[in-house]
C-alpha cells in the first residue's frame, strides 16, 4: 500500500537521482566535457551536482526536467570552481562560455536539449595515444557512469590501481591535448575499428563471467550492448558498429541456455533452444539483414551473421552448416588466421563430414597447439570419427590446458566414457 | 599548444652519406620541413651530431661529474627534434608520422608544458 510514501524524502531523492544518472550519465558528462575541456574537472562538477540535488529533491521533490537540472547545476558549480582556481585568468573563456549556456537555459529546463556529445566522449576515451587498459577503463567510468570500484571488481584489479590508471589517462588527455571530437573522415576507419576494439574488449570480459556469480562482472556484456547503441544510434552508417552490436545481441541472447542446472557448460548442441531470448534474436536478425545490404561488410558483421545462423535454427541437426562455411571462408579472407580455420574445420565437420573436418585439422596443429579450443574442438571430430584412442589424448590436453572449472567438467564428461566404454551386456 | 617529436633512431640502418639511398633520405627531410613550413607548424627542428660526440653531467654533492657518452646506451638514439605548434595531439601525431626517420626508427611525442607568463 504505497509504502514509499512511508519512505524518507531523503531516500526518495536519492533512488530518483541514482535513476537519472545512471540513464544519463554519459550524455551530462560528455556536455560538460565540451565546455570544460577537462574530464576530471566535469566529472568533479557533476558529482557535486548530485550531492545539491539529493538535498533540493528531498526538499521540493525531483524538478520535472532532472537531468537538464542537474547539466544546469554542474555548469554552476564549474564556475564556481573555475573563479576559485589559482589559474582563473587563463580559465575566462570556459567561464563566459558557462554562463551563456547558463543564460540560455535558464527558463525552460528541459532533459531534451541537452547536445549529445558522446560520440566525441567516446572517440576521446577509445583514442589510440592511450593504454588499451585505460581506454577502457576510461570508456567505462565517463561513458557509462560505473564507478571506479565496479571497474577494478571488473577487471580483478585494486581499487587503488584502477583509480591511478584513470588518473594518468584522464592527465594524458588533458595535458598532451587529445582532441574531443569525432576524428575526420579519413581517420574514421581505423579509429571507430579502436573504439569497437574497446566496446568487443569490455562485452568478453563480462562474457566470460556469465557462468559465475559475479553480477558485476556479468553486467559488463550489458555495459557493452550500451555502449554499442550509443554508437549506432548516432551513426548508422558505421556498419561494423551495428555488425558488433547484433554479434553481442545474438551472444547475450543465449546465455540463459549455456549454463546448466548443475552449473556445468552446455555446449550449443545439446541448450535447450527455447530458453534463448527470441526478442534479441530478432532484433539482432532485423540489423544484419539492413547492414548486409551495405557496400562494405566488415569482420564483426560476418561473425554476426554466423551467429545469427545459429539462432535462426531449431536444432543443430538443421542448421545450415554450409551457409556457416561460406560465412567464414569470407571473414578467412577479411582476417586470416588460424582461429578462423579451426571454426571453419569445425563446421565443416557438419556441413560435410568429420573425416573432411580432421585432414583440415592437421594443418592447423602446429599454428594452435597451445589453444585449448583447438584440442577440445580436435577430440570432438576424433570421437565422431571413431579414432576413440586419439580422442582421448586431445580431450587430456584439452583437460590440462583448461584455466576454467565448468568447461573442464564438460570436457571430462565427454571424456569419461571413452575411457571406459560401457561393455555391451549378454 | 607546443609539442616536441623527439626522434630516436638506429644509426646502423640510417642511409650512410655517399650511398645511394642517402640523397632521397635526405630530400625525404628536406619535402618534411617544406611542408611544416608551409602549414605553419614548425617552431624549430634540428639534427643532431652522433651520440659519440656526446657528453653527459651529473652535480653530485656540488660537484660536475662528465661522462663521455649519451645517456642511456641503446640501440636507438636521439638523432634530432622538431618542435611543432599544433592545436591538438591528433595534429601532432599527423606531422610527426612525416618525419623521415619515423619509418625505420620512432618518434615519441610530447606536449611542452606551458608555464605561465
Amino acid at each position: 500500500m504505497g509504502n514509499h510514501h512511508d519512505q524518507p524524502p531523503t531516500n526518495l531523492a536519492a533512488s530518483a537521482l541514482e535513476q537519472v544518472v545512471r540513464q544519463h550519465w554519459g550524455r551530462l558528462v560528455a556536455a560538460l566535457i565540451k565546455t570544460l575541456r577537462d574530464f576530471q574537472l566535469a566529472e568533479d562538477c557533476l558529482q557535486d551536482a548530485m550531492e545539491s540535488a539529493v538535498e533540493h529533491w528531498s526538499r521540493n521533490g525531483a524538478p520535472r526536467a532532472p537531468a537538464a537540472w542537474l547539466l544546469q547545476t554542474a555548469r554552476r558549480k564549474a564556475i564556481d570552481r573555475l573563479r576559485r582556481d589559482a589559474n582563473f585568468r587563463r580559465k575566462e573563456p570556459e567561464i563566459s562560455a558557462l554562463m551563456a549556456l547558463d543564460r540560455e537555459t535558464a527558463l525552460e529546463p528541459d532533459d531534451m536539449t541537452i547536445p549529445d556529445e558522446r560520440l566525441s566522449l567516446i572517440f576521446t576515451c577509445c583514442h589510440p595515444a592511450l593504454d588499451e587498459k585505460s581506454r577502457v577503463a576510461l570508456t567505462l567510468r565517463t561513458v557509462t557512469g560505473l564507478t571506479t570500484g565496479e571497474i577494478a571488481r571488473a577487471f580483478l584489479d585494486s581499487e587503488a590501481t584502477m583509480a591511478q590508471r584513470l588518473v594518468r589517462a584522464k592527465q594524458k588527455i588533458k595535458l598532451a591535448a587529445i582532441s574531443y571530437q569525432v576524428p575526420e573522415a579519413a581517420d574514421l576507419p581505423e579509429r571507430i575499428q579502436a573504439v569497437l576494439n574497446v566496446i568487443y574488449l569490455v562485452f568478453n570480459e563480462g562474457y566470460a563471467a556469465t557462468e559465475g556469480v559475479d553480477w558485476v562482472r556479468s553486467n559488463l556484456c550489458e555495459e557493452a550492448i550500451r555502449l554499442a547503441r550509443i554508437v549506432v544510434q548516432l551513426r548508422p552508417d558505421l556498419s561494423e558498429a551495428t555488425g558488433l552490436l547484433a554479434l553481442m545481441l545474438l551472444n547475450t541472447a543465449r546465455i540463459p541456455a549455456r549454463i546448466g542446472a548443475s552449473g556445468e557448460l552446455v555446449p550449443l548442441d545439446e541448450q535447450d533452444r527455447g530458453l534463448w531470448d527470441q526478442a534479441r534474436i530478432g532484433e539482432a536478425t532485423a540489423l544484419i539483414r539492413a547492414t548486409l545490404k551495405a557496400s562494405t561488410v566488415g569482420p564483426f558483421l560476418i561473425q554476426a551473421a554466423i551467429s545469427a545462423v545459429h539462432c535462426e535454427a531449431k536444432s543443430s541437426d538443421t542448421t545450415d552448416w554450409r551457409q556457416i562455411v561460406l560465412l567464414y571462408d569470407e571473414l578467412q579472407r577479411l582476417t586470416p588466421n588460424p582461429v578462423v580455420r579451426l571454426n571453419r574445420a569445425i563446421a565443416l565437420s557438419y556441413a560435410e563430414s568429420p573425416d573432411v573436418a580432421l585432414a583440415e585439422m592437421g594443418g592447423l596443429a602446429a599454428e594452435l597447439s597451445h589453444y585449448q579450443p583447438f584440442h577440445a574442438g580436435l577430440a570432438d571430430i576424433l570421437r565422431r570419427c571413431g579414432k576413440l584412442n586419439g580422442a582421448v589424448a586431445a580431450y587430456e590436453k584439452a583437460i590440462a590446458l583448461s584455466s576454467n572449472a565448468s568447461e573442464r567438467a564438460f570436457l571430462q564428461n565427454r571424456l569419461k566414457p571413452l575411457r571406459h566404454p560401457v561393455s555391451p551386456t549378454f | 599548444m607546443q609539442y616536441i617529436a623527439l626522434i630516436y633512431t638506429d644509426r646502423d640502418l640510417e642511409p650512410k652519406p655517399g650511398s645511394p639511398d642517402f640523397g632521397p633520405y635526405m630530400g625525404g627531410y628536406m619535402e618534411a620541413n617544406k611542408r611544416f613550413r608551409d602549414d605553419n607548424v614548425m617552431v624549430s627542428g634540428e639534427p643532431l651530431e652522433a651520440p659519440s660526440t656526446a657528453t653527459t653531467l651529473r652535480v653530485r654533492n656540488g660537484k660536475v661529474e662528465t661522462m663521455d657518452g649519451p645517456f642511456a646506451e641503446t640501440k636507438e638514439q636521439l638523432g634530432g627534434f622538431y618542435i611543432f605548434e599544433c592545436p591538438n595531439l591528433d595534429e601532432a601525431l599527423k606531422y610527426a608520422a612525416m618525419i623521415p626517420g619515423a619509418k625505420h626508427g620512432a618518434i615519441e611525442v610530447r606536449p611542452i608544458m606551458m608555464l605561465q607568463r
